[in-house]
């Protein structure tokens, strides 16, 4: 907890104190969080800092379809489903990553290394069926790259558990 | 590329020589040093410059009012949200030329007398965010913005915000709520928020590409500008391009082209071996025209007179393949998903729409959910608080119109298109 209280200060002290930063904060605390969510103390500690409620941050960070508040893998795979990229072969991408994963939209893989969920469109509309992977776009999916991208996600995983 | 996005891709976007060597800040010089405020804004309304972030309202007209307020302090917001399903346009400008936005900016702080803006940028675009904090830090080294801009008395200074994942804070009083650190949800209105706005001040929203028109339209002057696009209709609009078509992207045309030249002429046709069967028009909340309305033109008053936005200015192409329902099906997902929840008729009636839909999807419907489905629709277009609720059933109503057919064949439990599990077939009704 003392190591997350200073992480979160100084993500505070770098984007500021005010009530209004409160998305912004959220958004960096997560994206420094290995498993891509929002934490109860997390939230705690935010809102003593920002002297806002505890049911406000946790409101604020339970509107946004971008903020969690549960565990998620460390590659967070978001399947675009607006019509542009679902009608385009989305669905089936969908399907290919829930056959080669295991779970279902709204899950994680056991390993904690992958979440899939849908989101809102991602501007990739020209390259659809895309999907989104922490702050990457990959767009044109078709099962060979679904494939390749999330055996190249594993393989890298693997090399890093070996430099431990 | 014509005119506003010209300069995309061009130059290098965080170039400032680049920028200035192709005209940039011309514009703000001109007025600056050469034009009283009052005449800034009536060259915006002489262009009839027309808001390019869905609801079309004259940005001439919207400049005075925030000018006309009496305030301490008021703020300009550029919509960057882009959250419009189909829509990929404003990001093109924003990666390519950030500079020529945030001149718009500053010409529309001059004339309204703003001291502070806001880039409220989707959570969804995080490069192009941390572009946009790159080339405003240029810009506060360069004199551009900060205080005595140019050496004159213009104080303004630019923040860079982003969202994080909520279609409804595109709309203006959620994206002003979202600012302020809340929920995004729309606010009541009155008071508008060129009255009362951000942290209840005078503000002023535009879109990107609203926006970076406005150099344009001061450099040239508003009779040059008026030159491009039809009598209703002045410059130039980018459209979002997806679907069957051979070459989607984001393409900026003069109003006055139909959409079948547009997809023809531009777009190299469809891509596939199959026909054309539907173009929706404004991205999810736009109305969805069957093959044969493809000859109307781009044109607010040609749309308007069919009751049509031209909204985000997103096109999708659909072929044959599509089953219409389970179209809007995944349409009407969307927005059950992002309805913010504050309206009864926005938060219940999606939920409504989605149930019936299944319904008939699964063959289980009936002649009866035809009907409850329109007046749900008509409920929650009259009633809705924003603009979200107002125009989700907007696919739903064109397609029950246009491809009425379709819901009944799926009442007798056949889908054409072979997409919903029932018979795959067509029904040939009279
Ligand atoms: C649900 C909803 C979503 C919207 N999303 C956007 C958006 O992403 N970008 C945008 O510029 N305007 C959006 N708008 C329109 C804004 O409310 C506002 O009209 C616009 O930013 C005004 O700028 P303009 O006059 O330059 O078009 C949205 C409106 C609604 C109701
Ligand atoms: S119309 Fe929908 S999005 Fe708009 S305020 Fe009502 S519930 Fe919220």
């Amino acid at each position: 907890m003392n190591c997350l209280k200073n992480d979160i200060e100084s993500i505070i002290e770098k984007i500021g104190n005010t009530p209004d930063k409160l998305i912004e904060i959220l958004i960096e605390v997560q994206r420094q969080s290995e498993e891509n969510y929002i934490s109860k103390d997390a939230l705690k500690i935010i809102s003593k800092e920002l002297k806002i409620s505890l049911s406000k941050a946790y409101g604020v960070a339970s509107f946004y379809s971008m903020l969690s508040t549960k565990k998620r893998g460390r590659y967070v795979i978001q399947i675009c489903n607006s019509a542009p990229c679902y009608m385009n072969g989305g669905k089936q991408v969908k399907k290919y990553f829930e056959d080669i994963l295991g779970i279902t939209v709204g899950e994680m893989t056991d390993d904690g290394l992958f979440s899939l969920e849908f989101t809102g469109c991602i501007g990739t509309c020209d390259k659809a069926p895309a999907v989104k992977i922490n702050d990457k776009v990959y767009g044109n999916l078709n099962k060979e790259k679904v494939e390749a991208l999330v055996d190249s996600i594993r393989k890298e995983e693997e090399v890093c558990d070996f430099s431990f | 590329m014509i005119l506003v996005s010209k300069l995309c891709g061009k130059i290098s976007p965080l170039s400032l020589k680049d920028y200035k060597e192709n005209g940039g800040f011309e514009a703000l010089e001109k007025a600056l040093f050469k034009m009283k405020t009052e005449q800034i804004i009536d060259e915006v309304r002489a262009s009839n410059l027309k808001g390019r972030g869905g609801a079309a309202f004259p940005t001439g007209l919207k400049l005075q009012f925030v000018a006309s307020e009496k305030s301490d302090i008021k703020y300009i917001i550029c919509n960057a949200d882009e959250g419009e399903p189909g829509t990929f346009k404003d990001k093109i400008l924003l990666d390519g030329c950030p500079f020529q936005i945030i001149e718009g900016m500053i010409i529309s702080a001059l004339a309204v007398g703003a001291s502070y803006g806001y880039i409220y940028i989707r959570g969804e675009y995080p490069q192009t965010k941390d572009l946009l904090k790159k080339a405003v830090n240029i810009l506060k080294e360069e004199g551009f913005l900060g205080k005595n801009i140019l050496g004159t008395d213009l104080c303004f200074d630019i923040e860079v915000r982003t969202g994080a994942g909520a279609y409804v804070c595109g709309e203006e009083t959620a994206l002003i709520e979202s600012i302020e650190g809340n929920d995004g949800r729309s606010r009541f209105k009155p008071p508008y928020t060129a009255n009362k706005g951000l942290w209840g001040k005078p503000t002023l929203v535009n879109n990107v590409e609203t926006l970076i028109n406005i150099p344009y339209i001061i450099s040239l002057g508003s009779e040059e500008y008026k030159k491009f696009g039809t009598k209703s209709s002045s410059g130039t609009k980018l459209l979002s391009i997806s679907g069957c078509v051979a070459n989607k992207g984001v393409y900026e045309i003069e109003f006055g082209m139909t959409i079948r030249e547009i997809i023809n002429e531009i777009c190299g046709g469809v891509e596939t071996d199959k026909e054309i069967k539907f173009v929706q028009l404004g991205g999810s909340s736009g109305a969805v025209l069957p093959a044969e309305m493809l000859d109307i033109k781009i044109d607010f008053d040609e749309l308007n007179k069919l009751g049509i936005g031209l909204g985000s200015g997103a096109m999708f192409v659909g072929d044959e393949s599509i089953c219409i329902l389970d179209f809007v099906k995944t349409t009407m997902e969307f927005f059950k998903h992002e309805s913010c929840g504050k309206c009864t008729p926005c938060r219940e009636g999606n939920r409504h729409i989605n149930k019936i839909l299944n319904r008939i999807i699964e063959g289980k419907g009936s002649n009866r959910d035809l009907e409850l489905l329109v007046d749900i629709c008509e409920l929650m277009k009259d009633t809705s608080l924003c603009g979200l609720g107002q125009s989700a059933p907007t696919a739903l109503l064109t397609t029950m119109k246009y491809f009425e057919e379709e819901y009944k064949e799926h009442i007798e439990g056949f889908c054409r298109a072979g997409i919903c599990n029932l018979k795959k077939g067509a029904v040939v009704y009279g």
